[in-house]
């Protein structure tokens, strides 16, 4: 069905629900890329007040990318909570906004709503938002989930300890590991990407976050990222698996391309929960996702890619995930040109993720080839603990050396827990203390050579002697 | 800047761990931030890699380095016909140019049996990359071409190119497989890193779950000698079993554990 908007002497067509929101979307390189952006200022502004008026149903009777070839489209439709969505089912997208940040949308009433809200809703609402409005409204949503530490508690940020290395060199992953957990990091998941895809090298790294966890009772995760059906053959194999990783993405065709289904996902999930080594909780699924994926995959079905990426934790909902988190910079300029669009979609994906009931993080980041730096970082990472962030990621001085990119560092972290007030997972927090290595307040404590931890590095160094 | 010099700064006790990564491990730090030695560090890596995505390929050099270790080659480009526009539109970049694909098609033509593996080199996001690493990883790849009696057709060495370029390039040759050298995004580290994609009964279209990559191959990532001999594995593998991807797991490893270290079998090749 055909949307029209009149602005002055122009009436502007958009020929069915996707090409509104496609126009709609704020200006960037993927949507342009895949010749679907608005083509004019007017016309993106115009496409919004458009959508505005959009009855939030709309959503329900059209689908954007088609029922019957797409599951995931049938996922969203299929799982669609009526019963939850009756206290908003009569209003535009434009009314949901005000709805939104109103006082009448408190954490509860969000948190209620959360099944009701489809990520074509989600995604439509976030088009018409500022970034303020994506800051205040995703900072009401609470998600909290469990495994061995509680994450997502409000007036907490967890941070992911990312310890790559570019040949998987158990020394060198220590090491990372040992810096980042004396920098007070690592109460999301000790989550490595391996540089190989190796059943024994990957087996060899469950081992080790798994040894120095289980030796020092962290209350944390280990997860080591590969393929989900690596993943279950490793676990098949008797090795120990705390949480299963998958890349998602919005359409089936995108996921297909990942070696993926809804199917491989399941079968992943129950490997995982068949362990039982949640001492908390079951939430046993990491994913990652990113705007661009499915464009990227040529499965994109003419759709913006912020709606996409919107639907990818759709995915994500039914498998109870402990952590998901998009990838916000990592996939390039020709999907996120510069600066100002890495951090639009940083919040977009928050919110629509947080909106979702997803317990979202984000790896907050570009790449050498985007118009991006330090700086912009720097910003987003405050909007984003401004916002309530689940959790980021931690890597050392910025840098990781296996993926070739650059992400939050285990400084920033500090920085944003002293300029925001973020405490860490309570558990983890507890054992930051115990260990010596913060104070009651949450900042670092002066550390000697003295802690017990570096007993760790004593076997690397005899290691480096050798 | 000395210890001494800079009072405010706290130093990590566990700075000799720094020596067993390339991560930028025990910075010590200022209040929460990291020391200016580390910000200003930083800041002159990331303008250096900056600059390497901008490096222009020499095309002509690296096609003359490769014949001279005895092989064919062919010099191609891809649809994207700038840097700009190659970054912009990663679909100009995977598909050949018209005069290019003409062109290997007349080479296809004239050549005998389609061969096992067509090779591609291509400049991706670090002509840098392909600068240092294609001869060093050739020389190693060669011994392991003759070892294992693999037929290759001409090495195509392809400017503004992407991984799924191999595609058309193996097709139109009608390979078995095809492998495509590639230049990696740059890191802070490492603006010279090679990723190397394996890719079975190579055609336009193939997605990226059909494919095997091994990368950071360079002098301080994974050495040369071993990702030729990951590589020969894969492919024997590929050919063997008819598939590449996530089907497709690598096992050399345990060759490797088994006691059969590549430096080892490469010395006695």
């Amino acid at each position: 069905m055909p949307y029209r908007h009149v602005v002055g002497p122009r009436a502007y067509v958009f020929a069915d629900l996707k090409d509104l929101m496609a126009k709609a979307t704020p200006l960037r390189s993927g949507d342009m890329l895949a010749g679907i952006a608005a083509a004019s200022a007017e016309e993106n502004v115009a496409a919004r007040m458009c959508l505005a008026e959009v009855p939030l149903t709309a959503f329900l009777s059209e689908a954007l990318v088609p029922y019957e070839t797409d599951e995931v489209t049938r996922l969203i439709l299929d799982t669609h909570d009526l019963p939850a969505f009756r206290p908003i089912s009569h209003m535009t997208v434009g009314d949901f906004r005000d709805f939104l940040l109103s006082a009448t949308a408190t954490s509860e009433a969000l948190a209620a709503l959360a099944p009701a809200i489809t990520p074509e809703m989600a995604a439509a609402v976030s088009k018409i938002m500022r970034n303020q409005d994506l800051i205040a409204v995703a900072k009401k949503c609470r998600v909290v989930t469990k495994f061995r530490n509680t994450i997502g508690l409000p007036g907490t940020m967890a941070v992911r300890l990312q310890p790559n290395h570019p040949t998987d060199e158990v020394a060198g992953v220590t090491a990372s590991i040992l810096d980042g957990l004396l920098y007070g990091c690592g109460d999301a998941v000790i989550g490595i990407n391996p540089a190989s895809d190796s059943v024994p090298v990957l087996s060899e790294l469950l081992k080790l976050i798994d040894g120095i966890i289980q030796r020092f009772d962290i209350p944390t995760q280990a997860c080591v990222l590969t393929h989900v059906t690596t993943s279950t053959e490793v676990i098949n194999r008797g090795v120990p698996v705390d949480l299963v990783f998958q890349s998602v993405a919005g359409t089936e065709g995108a996921n297909a391309s990942f070696g993926i289904s809804l199917a491989t996902l399941k079968e992943g999930h129950e490997a995982a929960l068949s362990l039982k080594r949640g001492t908390l909780g079951d939430n046993v699924m990491y994913f990652e996702t990113g705007q661009g994926s499915a464009l990227s995959a040529g499965a994109h079905h003419g759709v913006d890619q912020q709606t996409l990426e919107a639907r990818a934790y759709a995915v994500c909902r039914p498998f109870k995930p402990l952590l998901v988190n998009t990838v916000v910079g990592f996939i390039g300029p020709e999907y996120l040109y510069d600066g100002k669009q890495i951090i639009r979609a940083g919040l977009e994906d928050h919110f629509c993720g947080k909106l979702m009931g997803v317990p979202l993080g984000c790896d907050v980041c570009y790449t050498n080839h985007a118009e991006a730096d330090q700086d912009d970082m720097d910003t987003l990472m405050t909007l984003l603990g401004a916002a309530g962030v689940t959790y980021i990621m931690g890597i050392p001085g910025s840098d990781d050396v296996m993926l070739n990119y650059q992400s939050t560092s285990f400084h920033d972290q500090l920085y944003l827990r002293e300029v925001l007030g973020l405490k860490r997972a309570p558990e983890f927090e507890a054992w930051l203390q115990t260990m010596g290595i913060t104070g009651p307040d949450g900042r670092l404590k002066p550390q000697g050579g003295g802690n017990a931890l570096l007993t760790v590095a004593k076997g690397l160094d005899a290691g480096l002697a050798a | 800047m000395s210890k001494d010099g800079a009072p405010y700064v706290i130093e990590d006790a566990w700075v000799r761990l720094a020596a067993t990564t390339p991560a930028r491990i025990a910075l010590g730090r200022a209040g929460t931030g990291m020391p200016t030695r580390e910000v200003l560090r930083f800041a002159l890596a990331h303008a250096q890699a900056r600059d390497a995505v901008h490096t222009p390929f020499q095309a002509e050099e690296v096609a003359r380095d490769v014949a001279a270790l005895g092989f064919e080659t062919i010099r191609l480009a891809s649809a994207a016909p700038a840097r700009d526009a190659y970054l912009r539109r990663p679909d100009l970049g995977r598909r050949l140019s018209d005069d290019s694909r003409a062109a290997l098609r007349e080479r296809a033509a004239q050549d005998g049996a389609p061969p096992d593996l067509a090779i591609v080199v291509a400049d991706g996001l670090s002509s840098t990359a392909i600068h240092a690493q294609t001869v060093p990883f050739f020389t190693e790849f060669k011994a392991r071409i003759a070892e294992n009696g693999w037929s290759t057709g001409p090495v195509a060495i392809v400017e503004q190119a992407r991984v799924a370029l191999g595609d058309e390039v193996g097709e139109v040759l009608r390979a078995r497989a095809c492998l495509v050298l590639i230049g990696e995004r740059p890191g802070l580290s490492s603006p010279d890193s090679l990723g190397l994609y394996l890719t079975f009964a190579p055609k336009v279209g193939r997605s990226d779950a059909e494919r095997n990559c091994i990368s950071n191959v360079r002098g301080e990532g994974l050495s040369h000698p071993h990702a030729a001999f990951k590589l020969a594995w894969l492919l024997k593998e590929a050919l063997a079993r008819q598939i590449t991807g996530v089907t497709l797991k690598d096992e050399s490893d345990l060759l490797l554990v088994a006691g059969q270290p590549p430096a080892a079998r490469i010395a006695g090749a």
